[in-house]
């Protein structure tokens, strides 16, 4: 609990790594893959064999300028690799291929989407490329086994400013960060897979009268998923607070940085005992790797396959589609399902009637498989026309999501599927004239009403397109019943 | 004449005749092997099987009439740096005493593919550390001038088996002089390339920026047809250069017109043995009568300095010694008794203790100065003092290359400051060790091309080497330049006694 008269502002910065989407690893040819068994994707490279050299992917380097260049980050003309010294199992050439003072991305900033509709401006420092450890397997007690499959994958490391003030924040940017990178097809970000891991350093600012207190900063190492870092974040503001309340000393000017570790158990950050001494990772630049050098052609064609960003075809869909923003954020989670969206239109649909498919029963079908609105396999064709057939009256609204249902089953065209399944409106209008006039010699009482004008009319009307629709069996086409009881009754009868 | 008595070029051109077996001349060598091997110690293994299968193998494609290639049957030894996937790659460490290694170097393939068979790994200082190969943890190399002195190193096994003529020619690899110094005390011909223009893939780094693999052979010709099958792009060594190879044999016999020979100042002072300073000035005359031009160049960032105690120093070792056990440090950190090689076999205490035990084990003496002055320069705080000065320093020595090679096409230089010395002479003091390297390093702190080749002998019939440095991608020209002298003077294909035919020791 804060005390009264204390101000306290919490300054978290993060570091995300992020295992990019790779064919092959960084600086050999094996396998990026995850999951399958141990030290089946190896090579002498990646093991690190006496002799050997590291070869850069390129793609690697690509994706990540990509990601900087998204994050609108500057892309020096000049970098290069370090190696970074430290003694590690699952480290086969106990140094790591990284990038110490001459990273490829440098100074930019993401927008993040908070909950309130604003945004946030987190600003970047910096993010780097570099090789991906293997994995400690602590399976037995009297050994470790070391996997190296994932020895070797490209990882990029995206530092920022400690620019986030809350745990809503910090879960915020971390989850625009997931949909950026996938939305640039740069990682997968699985969490379960480890494809995105994070480190938060935290610290306060304690304000009390006239004085500034700040806390240490505390960085908290290697947590694996949302929860564990939105958990871990709100536990380090908490116990800072209440440490600094105990213990004056415990600031920034007498304790410097600080690393503690996650129980994700207990859901608690412990202390971790200090080295002897600090790390001296010994960087120096890699004689094996040549400096990369990012020419204005090969900078431009990577910012050219960037594309249109989350945040700008959110607005672009509220302004240009009429969507509200719950809608339009919705169909911006993924580019895929924007994607779909989009060549919907392109085939003539109207936005707003392939939303409310989308957003209806896609959306359900999603929900349930736990995948993404364009996951749910439904393709834009299909969407378009049936946006088109629900517009022209063709079939009903109701209707409409059973064939979106069958579609996602079956699969096929929705007209096709609308008439095998009985569900195609009848527009034919010697059948709709026929049950008009039922309706009308059946109904007198309410066609007095509906001619009277007069508060019931409104209800009158609605009973006899619902006569109309029970004696067509629900396939009439509303719109033109309609057009036959105005004709027939007079222009009140709307 | 005897088939020993063939270079390896003229043995490939017997073996494409049919003149000569590669079985026969494969077996002769390992007999010679066996003969000698047992006083000069050139070699950690001989792999006499698989020798005699790929000649076979190069006898079946001749008696099938399928294309020989330019090495066809010419036994070759490998410095035991580079890897092989048969046999072992120790590095005369017992860190890797019992690696096999699971692949190839690509110079492994190219001397196989030029039809070559490699008979067995040749014994070097450990990882390439050293100038007298005594830092072997299978016991020193011995020169076959004198079996009581050092055939220098780290090369050493390589260049006492081309000396011996226990194979026409070996591959070596140059950091400092590894190759060149070696050669220049047995009396045999020594090649360093330019920086990448050999790639590196499969030699097991001790430097990694001026690590370069190259032959060691009989004469100048020899040399050329070795560096012209192992030179060119590797698209798995990103450090190779992607020029084209010119042949370096064409033209080879033929002297070149207004040579420049460049004399750097720096190098001809009292720091330099008498004899070897005289022989040297007897190889410029020599040219100078081939019609070339003597011209005196500048390396001021090269120089050497004496002190009132007779001491040396020079800016290029200090610099070449810190740029080089820098990179050893980080090299040798994936010896850690983990995956492979050496591991303690006490029960380690923790993985730190691990680590510890089993280094201190695996590695020599040398080699664990090495990591640790390397560990130390690269540490916070002194990176900048030592690490960054020294890549500027290392710049400034390029300059001055850059400068002398706009007067000089070539420039003509001493390989080492004395001949061979004795076994145990320089062990004792690791700097007086270092400073063997003082004429050689420069050339791979600036990547240049380095050929080494006998000037003459000394009154005591030790060989006394010359060096010749030129421009980077220079190699053709150089190698013209050295094969000059060779016709000229006639000093090539020395042969020390104990090699001569029924000669003994």
């Amino acid at each position: 609990m804060i005390q009264t008269g204390d101000l306290v502002t919490a300054l978290v910065g993060l570091e995300i790594h992020v295992e990019l989407d790779t064919a092959t690893k960084m600086f050999c040819r094996c396998l990026n893959r995850f999951g399958d068994p141990p030290n089946t994707h190896t090579c002498p490279v990646c093991i690190g064999m006496p002799g050997v050299l590291p070869v850069m992917n390129r793609r690697a380097v690509e994706l990540a300028m990509k990601v900087g260049l998204a994050l609108d980050c500057e892309a020096p003309a000049f970098t290069k690799w370090d190696r970074k010294g430290y003694y590690y199992p699952d480290l086969p050439k106990n140094y790591q291929i990284s990038q110490y003072d001459l990273p490829l991305s440098i100074h930019g900033h993401l927008d993040v989407p908070l909950g309130d509709g604003q945004t946030k401006r987190v600003r970047i420092l910096r993010a780097h490329l570099e090789e991906d450890a293997g994995k400690n397997i602590h399976e037995h007690p009297a050994h470790t086994a070391v996997d190296l499959n994932r020895a070797g994958v490209p990882l990029l490391e995206i530092v920022s400013q400690p620019d986030m003030n809350s745990v809503e924040e910090v879960a915020a940017y971390a989850r625009a960060m997931q949909r950026l990178v996938r939305w640039l097809g740069a990682s997968q970000a699985n969490m379960q897979m480890g494809h995105m891991r994070f480190e938060p350093n935290i610290n306060l600012h304690i304000r009390r009268g006239q004085q500034l207190f700040k806390t240490p900063i505390v960085e908290v190492k290697n947590l694996n998923s949302f929860r564990a870092l939105e958990t871990a974040v709100a536990f380090e503001i908490e116990r800072q607070y209440e440490q600094w309340l105990e213990d004056n000393d415990y600031i920034l000017e007498k304790l410097g940085k600080q690393n503690r570790g996650f129980d994700d158990q207990r859901g608690v950050t412990v202390f971790q005992r200090e080295k002897e001494e600090a790390h001296d990772y010994r960087y120096f630049p890699d004689p094996d790797l040549a400096p990369v050098v990012v020419d204005d052609t090969w900078r431009d064609s990577v910012r050219a396959s960037i594309g249109e960003l989350p945040l700008a075809r959110r607005r672009r869909y509220m302004q240009a589609y009429n969507l509200s923003f719950k809608e339009a954020d919705a169909l911006t989670q993924d580019a895929p399902t924007g994607n779909l969206l989009d060549e919907a239109v392109k085939l003539g649909a109207d936005a707003k009637r392939c939303t409310n498919i989308l957003l209806g029963k896609v959306a359900a079908v999603a929900n349930e498989r736990g995948c993404s609105i364009a996951e749910v396999g439904v393709t834009a064709a299909q969407l378009a026309e049936l946006a088109k057939m629900v517009e022209l009256g063709e079939i009903t609204a109701g209707a409409s999501t059973r064939i979106v249902a069958r579609a996602i089953e079956v699969g096929g065209d929705p007209r096709v599927l609308a008439e095998q399944e009985g569900l195609l409106a009848v527009t034919d209008s010697t059948a709709l004239e026929r049950w008009v006039d039922q309706a009308i010699t059946a109904n007198p009482q309410a066609v007095a009403e509906v001619l009277s004008g007069g508060k019931k009319q409104k209800k009158a009307f609605g009973f006899l397109m619902g006569q109309v629709m029970k004696l067509s069996g629900g396939a009439a086409a509303p719109a033109q019943v309609q057009e036959l009881f105005a004709r027939k009754l007079g222009p009140l009868a709307r | 004449m005897s088939l020993e008595d063939l270079s390896a070029m003229e043995l490939a051109g017997a073996v494409a005749a049919g003149k000569v077996g590669a079985v026969e001349a494969a077996r002769h060598y390992l007999d010679v092997i066996q003969r000698r091997d047992g006083q000069v110690h050139a070699f950690n293994q001989v792999h006499p099987e698989r020798a005699l299968e790929r000649a076979a193998a190069v006898d079946a494609d001749r008696a099938a009439g399928r294309g020989l290639g330019p090495l066809a049957g010419v036994p070759v030894g490998v410095k035991d740096n580079i890897v092989t996937d048969f046999g072992l790659t120790t590095c005369s460490s017992r860190m890797l005493a019992p690696f096999h290694s699971p692949y190839r170097a690509t110079v492994v393939d190219r001397l196989e593919q030029a039809g070559a068979v490699i008979v067995g790994k040749t014994n070097l200082d450990e990882f390439a550390m050293g100038s007298s190969t005594e830092n072997s943890a299978f016991g020193p190399t011995r020169n076959p001038w004198d079996l009581q002195r050092v055939p220098g190193g780290s090369s050493g096994g390589s260049a006492a088996a081309v000396a011996a003529y226990e194979v026409p020619a070996a591959l070596g690899s140059d950091t400092g002089g590894s190759i060149r110094q070696p050669a220049a005390f047995c009396g045999v011909v020594g090649f360093k390339p330019t920086y990448g223009r050999v790639s590196r893939f499969g030699l097991v780094a001790y430097g990694s920026s001026l690590d370069q693999i190259g032959p060691l052979a009989r004469d100048v010709a020899d040399a050329a047809l070795l560096t012209r099958i192992i030179a060119g792009h590797d698209p798995r060594d990103s450090t190779s250069l992607d020029v084209p190879v010119e042949d370096y044999l064409a033209d080879l016999e033929k002297p070149l017109e207004g040579l420049r020979i460049g004399l750097p100042r720096e190098f001809y002072t009292q720091a330099l043995d008498a004899e070897i300073a005289q022989t040297l000035r007897q190889a410029a005359r020599t040219y100078e009568s081939r019609g070339a031009r003597l011209v005196e160049v500048r390396l001021p960032h090269s120089r050497i300095d004496v002190d009132a105690q007779g001491q040396l120093s020079s800016y290029a070792v200090a610099c070449y010694y810190i740029v080089a056990m820098a990179e050893a440090s980080s090299n040798l950190a994936r010896y850690d008794g983990v995956h492979y090689g050496h591991r303690t076999p006490q029960e380690p205490q923790d993985i730190i203790d691990l680590y510890c035990r089993s280094r201190a084990e695996g590695f020599g003496p040398e080699v664990q100065r090495r990591v640790m002055l390397g560990t130390y320069t690269l540490s916070a705080g002194y990176y900048d003092a030592y690490y960054n000065k020294a890549l500027k320093v290392r710049r400034l020595i390029k300059n001055d290359f850059d400068r002398a090679f706009e007067q000089a096409d070539v420039l003509l230089c001493p390989v080492a400051p004395t001949t061979a010395f004795r076994l145990g002479e320089k062990t004792a003091d690791p700097l007086t060790m270092y400073l063997e390297d003082i004429y050689t390093i420069s050339v791979n702190l600036a990547g240049l091309p380095g050929l080494s080749l006998p000037a003459g002998l000394s009154k005591t019939s030790l060989p006394i080497g010359m060096q010749l440095i030129g421009p980077v991608c220079s190699e053709h020209r150089l190698l013209r330049a050295g094969r000059m002298y060779e016709l000229a003077s006639g000093v090539r294909r020395l042969r020390p006694e104990m090699a001569k035919k029924g000669g003994r020791p």
